[in-house]
């Protein structure tokens, strides 16, 4: 039971909230930046990581940027740029044309994409499993639920645990386009928020497969890949992803809505820079060859 | 919600007559004021309930998919090359299939788990809190269980993820690693406090003359709690069950965490469900407002809210309909 000294209390506190809330929330506008002095990127869960890095070394070049990052996955990232919530959009894929057409329907910009680091697209299994390598033919008849014993990719006689990303990750959209050909994962395919997620799982599993950025690679062992049954099979590397001999390498993006502004051009430009392009390494991403760097 | 002690009849049409006066103006305000607010609180879930209905309403009223010309089929199997008749959620595909069969089929397992774990542990501990305790344990007791009803649902999840999936595979040799019976035992954590809270209400809401009558007539306790406590106070449990029930099927973190996710359609606990929720928490970020998926996530949230309504609305005439016979109305 509410004392009434009790509810005098509540409204209080109440109106102090409120009070409190109301006032640093006005500058907010749609077009533009999404806040004056606060730069705010959002997408990738395969990024999140590395653009709190890239925020927490780029606030000791420029202490008066605020780097706000976000997760949520590359899908939920360009909604957010295409509604004008973020201002810099981290994408593991490309951005599709019906995006492309959207944001320039809503915003009247066109979508300005930036290189800002290399990833291998890691294929990893629990340490336990004795499976060394696979073809991408193999993987996909794996994913699509066509085979579904890790005996009939080579591995021990055990049905296969397969484990993936939610539909509004990027890395779901570039493993499906890539690897599976477009085609439907099978029904069984779990999927888990986030690449730890992911790893985690495989982690404590002895007969699953996962797949994520190569940067989280903690007590799971990643596949050397196969392009298909004839070529030889590639680890990830830094080598290997740079000069395209891994198969499954790709580009991380950032999206801006049209050129960025000033202050935001700046980030861009230090990230692909000598200081940011260092912070990948430390990460565990790959950092751009030479020839990509603007 | 709670069984309540019988009322006492009023011997004259308003006993309080000689306190009534006039009300003063900052009564008749502060009076005004907290009607507005309750108002509010309705207006605002109807509003709500409008709006998710409005935005299903395609699904429901004929709509069709894409520019296919099908109309939406939420329970139609597909029959697949082999020809095993198979129910499919698969949104983003080419074409896309809304099937929400195992949807469906997966919120009601890992909400049965839950029940199936929370309502004996539930019920039997508020027993016991009620019943047996001495004054300090049922101190001790009643606010422990109690604590557990305000640990975040993420937090649940989490520990379900990381602690439980492991313990549970080793011990039940479940085929995935995470499925329904882990999310299940997690989301029991979440139910067991609600269960336990409002059948220890209805268990105390039982005149005492009940338990002295009875033990006057020469039963001993064991008796006196499994013939006449727990019956008189039936009305009241079975209303902590529907209230689990409708928490438990809309809790979201807690199994879109540990459940693994695959919309696969089995009777088995051990394999990775899909639930209703998790599915809508999951796609609903990244859907284009407007698109025959976004109007199926809300069909889908549709689908929850009337299942919820319906089973409460079901229990509160069940319920009701028990008290009569009771006498404890």
């Amino acid at each position: 039971m509410l004392t009434r000294r009790s509810l005098l209390f509540t409204a209080a506190f109440a109106l102090l909230c409120h009070c409190t809330q109301s006032s640093p929330t006005t500058n907010e506008g749609i077009s533009g930046r999404a806040n004056k002095g606060k730069l705010t990127i959002k997408g990738s869960d395969t990024m999140v990581i590395l653009g709190q890095r890239w925020a927490e070394a780029y606030a000791k070049v420029d202490t008066l940027a605020v780097v706000q990052v976000n997760g949520g996955g590359t899908g939920t990232g360009i909604a957010a740029l295409i509604n004008g919530s973020t201002d810099i959009c981290q994408a593991s894929r490309s951005m599709s044309d019906k995006e492309r057409e959207e944001l320039l329907a809503k915003r009247g910009v066109p979508a300005v994409e930036t290189t800002v680091a290399l990833d291998a697209l890691a294929v990893f299994v629990n340490d336990k499993n004795p499976l060394q390598e696979i073809s991408l033919p193999a993987l996909a008849r794996l994913y699509t639920g066509e085979v579904s014993d890790w005996q009939q990719v080579g591995g021990p006689t055990h049905g296969v645990v397969l484990y993936g990303r939610e539909n509004s990750s990027g890395t779901h959209g570039y493993f499906k386009e890539r690897v599976l050909g477009g085609k439907d994962f099978a029904a069984s395919t779990q999927t888990l928020a986030g690449t730890s997620a992911v790893a985690n799982a495989v982690n404590g599993d002895e007969f699953g497969i996962g797949y994520g950025g190569i940067a989280y690679l903690e007590g799971i062992r990643a596949l050397r890949i196969r392009k298909d049954d004839a070529s030889p099979a590639v680890a990830p590397s830094l080598a290997s992803v740079q000069d395209g001999s891994y198969p499954v390498g790709r580009f991380l993006y950032f999206y801006t809505a049209g050129d960025p502004s000033s202050d935001i051009k700046r980030f861009i430009d230090w990230v692909q820079g000598p200081d940011g392009q260092k912070v990948i390494g430390d990460v565990g991403y790959y950092p751009l060859p030479k020839g990509r760097r603007l | 919600m709670t069984a309540t002690a019988p009322t006492i009849t009023p011997q004259s049409p308003d006993p309080h007559a000689s306190l009534r006066r006039k009300p003063r103006l900052g009564e008749r305000l502060t009076e005004l004021a907290l009607r507005t607010v309750a108002l509010t609180s309705i207006a605002a879930i109807v509003l709500i309930l409008a709006f998710i209905a409005r935005e299903a309403l395609p699904v429901f009223a004929g709509g069709t998919v894409g520019e296919s010309g099908t109309s939406f089929d939420l329970l139609a199997s597909e029959r697949l090359a082999d020809g095993t008749e198979q129910f499919l959620w698969r949104p983003v595909s080419q074409p896309p299939t809304y099937n929400i069969v195992p949807l469906v089929v997966g919120s009601l397992k890992v909400t049965l788990v839950a029940l199936f774990i929370a309502a004996p542990l539930g019920i039997a501990a508020a027993i016991y809190v009620s019943e047996l305790a001495g004054k300090k344990q049922r101190e001790l007791i009643k606010p422990t269980i109690e604590l557990l009803a305000g640990v975040p649902s993420v937090v649940i999840g989490f520990f379900a993820l990381i602690v439980l999936t492991t313990w549970v595979q080793q011990v039940f040799g479940t085929e995935h690693r995470l499925n329904a019976l882990t999310a299940g035992i997690g989301l029991a954590l979440a139910v067991c406090p609600v269960i336990f809270t409002i059948s220890e209400d209805a268990l105390q809401a039982v005149p005492h003359t009940y338990r002295t009558a009875a033990l006057a007539l020469g039963s001993d306790r064991v008796q006196m709690i499994v013939r006449v406590v727990v019956p008189a106070a039936l009305p009241g449990i079975l209303a902590s069950l529907v209230l689990g029930f409708g928490r438990a099927i809309g809790e979201t973190m807690i199994v879109l965490l540990a459940s693994g996710n695959a919309a696969i359609v089995s009777g088995s606990v051990g394999v990775s469900t899909r639930t209703i929720t998790a599915t809508i928490a999951q796609e609903l970020g990244e859907v284009v407002v407007g698109s025959d998926h976004y109007h199926v996530l809300f069909a889908l949230g549709t689908v929850l809210f009337a299942s919820t309504f319906v089973l409460n609305f079901a229990g509160e005439r069940v319920i009701h309909g028990l008290r009569k016979k009771l006498g404890t109305a």
